[in-house]
């Protein structure tokens, strides 16, 4: 691995979750040094982070999508009563 | 009478009276029973529209003809769309129509069933064609009603299952003359905004009728065009749309698609802290166990291998140094009498002889002076004799 810390570009949780199964498997078949398990530790601690905060988010965001006079789209905060 | 002003001729009438109509009735709905419906061998059909007491004669022109999802025969109840024209050959009015919708419900079926054929043989229903959804959206798309019951619906089954999701809905109108273009148009909206992950379509449950703007073929077609998947929700589980058909998934209700677009948090939360054990888990066992190695590594034979080479390493250095000694002492020995043989005759040369005969050496600084020009006035010199030394001080030099 390089030296480059790769600080997560904003992931879906998809890809998030799909990162963590990798991390598992791997570490599962114990096919990685010492060094990179604790990497993929401290990845793994921020990925699931991500996805908790996800999972426990409180309400769902309501948009909704208009046009603007220029025909370009715009999404506009429509919370349910 | 010719040059009476408030006299018009047969054509300046018609034409006023078409000016005023076509302007007048450029888009109309009209509904009644289709009667004398007979397709021309142009390809133009003609029929009259009716009910108890009035009847217009109405025009479809071929082109029209073959964008029908819905064919009437005499009899049928229907709702056509189109524009007043007036014939001024023969002084009629009739409606031009651009589409027509069946209304009763014998109708509606027949209807329903025509286009469902057509877009079956067209291929739209084909499982090829359906989209897989994506497993975890963060974007959901909805195209319904802002006061239906349906929205309000997956909004609740959402805010249980996966509150994380962003939810955009583009209201639309589901039931009416207008429903079916304005859902077209929501669809094709979403597809040119892109940043929808999925769609639900659909509407709550009603009639026949409520429910007909998801039979009619722009909305099919929409949906078939679109590159976002597309779940249907339309009615009640009994209710079976066109668009149920050709959607990438259909769900039985509004709040079904809602469990179908996205997995149950509670599940992923198990899920999550499985994975979050595991790797907390293995990581740690990891460290403690190459802590437990380095332990035993420090106890180890292997560890200790080097001590215990260096020990035999020792010992045969002992050996070698025993054996050396022996032949080193065997050497000695010959080289000790071959050097008394060169004893004797350095000691013919040895220098005590001399100087028993008188001579003496002089030293400076332990070096020996073999010239006056060596030595100054007050330098400190050793004389050494056959039988002893004296140090002495230069008081003058007289070089020769």
């Amino acid at each position: 691995m390089s030296a480059s810390k790769k600080e997560p570009p904003k992931q879906t949780f998809e890809q998030s979750l799909q990162r963590l199964e990798e991390i598992v498997d791997h570490l599962e078949q114990g096919d990685v040094s010492l060094d990179e398990s604790i990497k993929m530790y401290e990845e793994g601690l921020a990925l699931s982070k991500a996805c908790m905060d996800k999972l426990t988010q409180a309400e769902v965001k309501l948009k909704k999508l208009s046009k603007d006079i220029e025909g370009n789209f715009q999404l506009i905060d429509d919370q349910p009563e | 009478m010719q040059s009476d002003p408030s006299v018009l001729t047969v054509s300046e009438l018609t034409h006023r009276i078409k000016r005023m109509l076509e302007s007048g009735f450029s888009s109309v709905h009209l509904q009644g029973e289709v009667s004398n419906f007979k397709r021309h061998t142009s390809g133009h059909a003609y029929f009259t529209l009716k009910d108890e007491n009035a009847q217009i004669s109405a025009v479809l022109w071929r082109s029209r003809v073959q964008q029908l999802s819905f064919l009437p025969e005499d009899g049928a109840k229907v709702i056509i769309s189109g524009r007043i024209t007036v014939y001024e050959p023969r002084g009629n009015y009739q409606i031009e129509v651009l589409s027509i919708r069946p209304v009763g419900i014998g109708e509606l079926q027949m209807a329903f069933e025509y286009l469902k054929r057509k877009l079956a043989a067209e291929g739209l229903f084909d499982s090829e064609h359906k989209q897989s959804l994506p497993p975890y959206p963060e974007r959901i798309g909805i195209v319904t009603s802002p006061t239906g019951a349906a929205l309000h619906d997956i909004l609740n089954v959402l805010q249980r299952r996966f509150p994380g999701v962003e939810v955009v809905l583009r209201p639309t109108k589901v039931q009416g003359i207008e429903a079916a273009a304005d859902i077209a148009d929501a669809i094709r909206e979403f597809n040119a905004f892109g940043k929808v992950d999925v769609m639900i379509v659909g509407r709550g449950g009603g009639s026949l009728e409520d429910l007909w703007a998801f039979n009619e073929e722009v909305v099919a077609r929409a949906i078939f065009q679109s590159a976002i998947p597309i779940i249907s929700a339309v009615g009640h589980e009994v209710d079976f749309s066109i668009a149920d058909f050709v959607a990438d998934l259909r769900a039985p209700t509004p709040s079904a698609a809602a469990e179908l677009v996205v997995r149950d948090r509670s599940a992923l939360l198990d899920t999550l802290r499985n994975y979050w054990y595991t790797i907390h888990q293995t990581v740690t066992q990891m460290v403690s166990d190459r802590k437990d190695q380095i332990r035993h590594l420090l106890s180890s034979y292997s560890f200790n291998k080097p001590i215990d080479l260096l020990r035999r390493h020792t010992q045969r250095v002992d050996e070698l140094d025993r054996s050396m000694a022996a032949s080193v002492a065997h050497r000695v020995a010959l080289v000790r009498s071959h050097a008394d043989a060169l004893h004797h005759r350095i000691k013919a040369l040895d220098p005590q002889l001399t100087l028993k005969r008188g001579y003496a050496i002089v030293s400076k600084n332990d070096a020996i002076v073999s010239s006056a020009t060596m030595l100054h006035a007050n330098d400190a010199i050793d004389i050494r004799f056959h039988d002893g030394n004296v140090s002495s001080t230069v008081s003058l030099t007289t070089p020769t």
